[in-house]
């Protein structure tokens, strides 16, 4: 099993907190989250207030962020009240299960490594339960078929308007669990979350099928039809986020859900499941199964009686998702995995808006994004200075404590993460890149690392081969714009791709040329539920996001009607085996 | 397969309906520009009238070409390059529609009692498919907003080429009073969605409810001048429209007639875009094989709702030979079954004609019906002693070369034709300059085929009638109109499509 690692919880069973000395660097301000915020672990399921505690307040000015990061509203403090996670359940038909086996499982924070709450662990038995109640749920003439595609839509609303009321809530959540900095859960995440499924409401009466003139006598059209029972498996980087990237395109085509969240994160996706039933939809729509991967995760990718799966995580994990839908019932397989994304810096671009996005394409979110520029390459006569900026920017990168304001820097989400990513710093050394900053652990506990950056990479180094899922930063130089896209593309990845130049015709020629699934120009990380995102090679199959989302939920029904003199049934069957004698 | 109404596929559930505002008061009475309110610019004013009594609602400050010219330079303005309409985002307009429609849904009660005053319309009818139309509506475009994808274009040579569809400017919207806030939505959601700006003329017999709307538009958060809405009369308001030099298209929902001044108008003046929504005098064809309760009912709620004030009036009903006589007779009975009366009250089925002059237009066309030697079978004349009532009227023996088959009568009058075959209902059902609407009632697969084919119009219902939402696209053939409404489709009408070639050094798939 060694090779079932990394983020969407295909890890290690279980982990321990280990306390770790002799680190030097950044010191830590971590810590104390638990019990500073009032987590507290009670009977029952997670719900947003305690018994006493005040009413969550919405937030004045909240509702709205353009372009949050560089607009710049202030997210506003973490809510203090009282919140209870209660030992959570597993969520089937609108209720909430422990697991059959009875067994759970304990989701630490990774800024402090203590445990917050324990999870209930589904497993093989939990999924087929869902599954079932899954396919109830999508059974011809049931309340989730019979419904308008407008009203489906209203739902999605309403659950983006739950929670934006609930957004300090769940972005508090999201920190707890994942180590994410709470002014990026609370601008970013949560609002692109909301956008998300305000998006995918709007479509759900608009995917139009079409009439068709076929040849003959016919009267022919496509329906779009929801695939049926789908099983989706999120990882840990953007809980929240994933979970609406998949939930959002599902449910406006009327399919039904088993989702299978990352073990690491998994209290937002249930705090969600409380929302979903809020919210209206029906029981058995969206079922919601936290567990680990070789478990519930293959449960699902074999199951059956799931008409369809779509994992996010490693490419690794991918293949055997694929494998497992071969090998039971040819569901149909969406992936979005890996990445080596690269990122080419013309000597002509904007030195500081290069450096700026160079920096935030690799090390936002700790740089634990699938398409995180990990690959950065730069033009000869630029090199040195642009390797001096990015170190002195990266230097500057405040690591800390998720809850405090100026933190720019979280921690790595769990042990084993943290661990590879030291890893691979180790190999960079090893193989002869030059360690320019960090490469260090940033604290005394918690899963923290420098913000590390290394120049003189050579396209055969692991760290300029393998995805690292780290605050780690490889910078290659080139020289020809032929060179580049050549080494850019020599990679099984396809993700995502950048380039940043101020002449047209480069840009022109280098996104046309970039094997990757996205191309920005001129900008990294930009996303929006309207623009779809997804793999060339092994970075995937299928789009996400954009009305070519929509694609992977449906099944295209074609239907062809004779049209016939009125009436005459001999005349439709003599017309009809001509047909067939023709194609015969 | 469950028949609708049975247990386990039940009809929709409609809201519950509350009673109409006691107390309505009128608070909107000016020319709404920029986000404010504003008295005419020649001080003048005109008097609105509840057609249920006759009696004067209140008065409303009356636009001319010069409150247009006002209205005009504010959505120019509103619409300039790097104007707070222009650098939204897609995705916000979606929200801003959607706000809206969450605040029509708040004051759906007084929107409804004041729709129901002011149009004569049923209080109940007004509450829930009007509004109920209206909220839908603006959250279907709500979503549409960030939707509107342009395309890249494999053009040959060395080129890189893309569609962009762009909102086409500032939007001239002239709506008509038989749904007056319905047909106010359909044409704000769509340009709005699109981005485009819109100086809206409500009618002048129904300016009540549009204006209320500029009050909510102004909660919602559009920027000032994004909607201006002018009340006022078509000669002077509407034709000042439509003759603007500064108005990039015009959308009109009304008679066949106005609709070609409308047109001439702005072939005259700047070549504005055009759609227009105009008459109808559309075909129901009732076949002997149909379930013969549901096409009776069908056929009459396709004449008689809304006091027949609809474009979409199924008001030529042909019905084969063998069921003639008994469906006239059903047709009869369920029109005697009315009751008239004060729109507002619970219980009454059909309310008062909108105005004097259609009420004497109606009038005239039933002496026609007789004269011309159709046989009146009930009703025939007015009904009370005040307000402007009209008999549900049912004509039989009804030939295709009278008046009342020919002309659009808007009014609660139905004709029932007789016909024996297949291609001569056909003929006879597309001899016609309208084209809106049309449908066909058979338990036939092959003949419903048939029909939707060679029918010329611009939606044809199988087995049903009326049936609209905004997903489907709605517009005429013919003398019926330019264009469509709603559904993807009419999106396009409220998009100029840019193509953008960039050279580029070499091209590659």
């Amino acid at each position: 099993m060694a090779g079932w690692v990394s983020r969407h919880g295909w890890g290690l069973s279980r982990r321990r907190w280990v306390s770790r000395h002799g680190w030097a660097g950044v010191p830590t301000r971590v810590g104390g989250c638990v019990s500073r915020y009032g987590w507290v672990i009670r009977h029952g399921r997670l719900s947003r207030r305690g018994p006493g505690a005040p009413s969550p307040r919405p937030w004045p000015g909240a509702r709205r962020e353009r372009d949050p990061p560089r607009a710049g509203p202030a997210a506003p403090a973490p809510l203090r009240d009282t919140a209870s996670l209660s030992s959570l359940q597993i969520f089937i038909n609108n209720e909430w299960h422990d697991a059959v086996s009875k067994k759970t499982f304990p989701t630490i924070n990774p800024a402090t490594g203590e445990v917050i709450c324990q999870v209930a662990e589904g497993d093989k038995a939990d999924v087929d339960k869902a599954v079932k109640a899954a396919r109830a749920a999508f059974q011809l003439g049931s309340p989730w078929r019979r419904m308008d595609a407008s009203h489906r839509g209203k739902l999605l609303n309403r659950l983006a308007d739950l929670i934006e009321r609930d957004r300090a809530y769940l972005a508090a959540l999201e920190t707890l669990d994942n180590g994410k900095p709470y002014s990026v859960s609370y601008l970013v995440d949560l609002d692109m979350v909301v956008k998300c499924l305000r998006y995918f409401a709007g479509w759900a009466d608009k995917f139009h099928g079409k009439t068709i003139p076929l040849d003959g006598d016919f009267f022919c059209y496509t329906r779009h039809e929801p695939v049926g029972v789908c099983g989706q498996i999120i990882p840990w980087n953007f809980p929240l986020l994933m979970q609406a990237w998949k939930l959002g395109p599902a449910l406006a085509t009327g399919n039904v859900v088993v989702m299978k969240v990352a073990e690491q994160t998994p209290l937002s996706a249930l705090y969600i499941a409380n929302l979903i039933k809020e919210a209206g939809f029906p029981p058995g729509v969206v079922n919601i199964i936290p567990g680990y991967g070789p478990t519930a995760g293959a449960a699902i990718s074999s199951h059956m009686d799931v008409d369809k799966v779509a994992f996010t995580g490693s490419t690794e994990v991918g293949h055997l998702i694929q494998k497992a839908a071969a090998e039971s019932n040819l569901k149909r397989v969406t992936l979005e995995l890996g990445g080596k994304s690269p990122n080419i810096i013309m000597s002509d671009a904007d030195m500081d808006w290069a450096v700026d996005q160079a920096h935030f394409a690799l090390f936002f979110n700790q740089g634990q994004c699938c398409c995180a520029g990990s690959r950065t390459y730069v033009q000869e006569d630029i090199y040195h200075e642009f390797v001096e900026r990015s170190v002195e920017k990266a230097k500057s990168r405040v690591v800390g404590n998720p809850f405090d304001s100026k933190t720019e820097q979280g921690p790595q989400v769990d042990e084993e993460q943290y661990k590879k990513i030291l890893g691979y710093i180790s190999a960079g050394k090893r193989e002869g890149a030059k360690l320019l900053c960090g490469g260090s652990p940033a604290a005394d506990r918690g899963y923290f690392i420098q913000p590390t950056v290394f120049g003189e990479v050579q396209d055969n180094m692991t760290i300029a081969r393998e995805e690292i899922f780290g605050p780690v930063m490889q910078i290659l130089k080139f020289k020809t714009i032929e060179e580049v896209i050549e080494r850019a593309n020599d990679s099984k990845y396809g993700l995502a791709a950048a380039v940043f130049t101020k002449d047209l015709d480069k840009a022109n020629y280098v996104s046309q040329a970039l094997r990757a699934g996205t191309v920005w120009v001129n900008c990294y990380d930009v996303f929006g539920a309207q623009a779809p995102f997804g793999g060339y090679k092994a970075s995937g199959n299928g789009r996400e996001l954009g009305e070519y989302g929509l694609e992977a939920y449906v099944e295209v029904k074609n239907v062809s009607i004779p049209l016939c003199e009125f009436s005459s049934n001999i005349c439709c069957s003599s017309k009809l085996s001509l047909y067939l004698l023709v194609w015969a | 397969m469950k028949k609708q109404g049975s247990d386990s596929n039940p009809v929709p559930v409609l809201p519950v309906l509350p009673e109409p505002l006691k107390d309505l008061k009128i608070k909107y009475t000016k020319i709404f520009i920029n986000n404010e309110w504003h008295n005419s610019v020649s001080g003048k004013k005109f008097e609105v009238f509840n057609p249920a009594n006759e009696e004067k609602i209140c008065e409303i400050e009356e636009g001319d070409k010069a409150d247009v010219d006002k209205a005009v330079k504010a959505a120019r303005r509103a619409f300039e390059l790097g104007s707070p309409w222009r650098t939204m985002d897609a995705s916000e307009r979606g929200r801003l529609l959607n706000k809206l429609a969450d605040l029509v849904e708040r004051d759906r009660l007084i929107l409804a009692t004041m729709e129901a005053i002011d149009g004569g319309k049923l209080f109940s009818t007004a509450y829930l498919m009007d509004l109920g139309a209206c909220i839908k509506t603006l959250r279907y475009c709500a979503g549409w907003a960030d939707k509107i994808h342009g395309r890249t274009v494999p053009m040959d040579g060395n080129f890189f080429t893309f569609t962009r569809h762009e909102p086409i400017g500032v939007c001239g919207q002239i709506i008509p009073w038989n749904f007056p806030l319905v047909m106010f939505i359909w044409k704000i959601a769509p340009a709005l969605c699109c981005g485009n700006t819109v100086v809206v003329k409500p009618a002048e017999q129904t300016p009540l409810t549009a204006l209320y709307m500029g009050s909510l538009i102004k909660e919602a958060g559009f920027p000032p001048g994004v909607v201006n809405i002018v009340p006022g009369f078509g000669p002077t308001a509407g034709a000042a429209i439509s003759h603007h030099m500064d108005i990039d298209k015009v959308a009109f929902t009304g008679s066949t007639e106005v609709g070609k001044l409308i047109k001439e108008a702005a072939g005259k003046s700047n070549l504005k875009r055009v759609t227009l929504e105009l008459g109808g005098k559309s075909p129901n064809i009732i076949f002997a094989d149909a379930d013969l309760d549901t096409a009776v009912e069908f056929a009459h709620i396709g004449l008689f709702y809304h006091q027949g004030q609809c474009c979409i009036a199924g008001s030529r009903i042909f019905v084969e030979e063998p069921i003639y006589d008994e469906f006239v007779r059903r047709s009869i009975e369920r029109a005697k079954k009315y009751t008239l009366g004060d729109p507002l009250l619970p219980g009454v089925q059909q309310g008062p004609q909108i105005d004097k002059e259609q009420f004497q237009k109606i009038l005239e066309l039933i002496e026609s019906g007789k004269k011309d030697g159709a046989k009146l079978e009930c009703g025939g004349g007015p009904w009370g002693d005040k307000g402007y009532f009209i008999q549900p009227t049912v004509f039989s023996n009804v030939t295709d070369d009278m008046r009342i088959a020919k002309e659009e009568i808007f009014g609660p009058v139905q004709q029932i034709m007789k016909f024996k075959t297949v291609d001569e209902v056909i003929k006879r059902a597309n001899n016609t300059s309208y084209g809106l609407a049309a449908a066909v009632f058979t338990k036939d697969i092959d003949k419903a085929l048939t029909f939707a084919a060679a029918l010329q119009a611009g939606t044809v219902w199988v087995n049903c009638y009326s049936a609209m939402s905004a997903q489907c696209p709605f517009g005429g053939f013919k003398m019926s109109g330019n264009g469509r409404e709603m559904g993807e489709y009419g999106l396009h009408e409220y998009t100029e499509v840019k193509t953008v070639t960039i050279k580029i050094p070499q091209k590659n798939s």
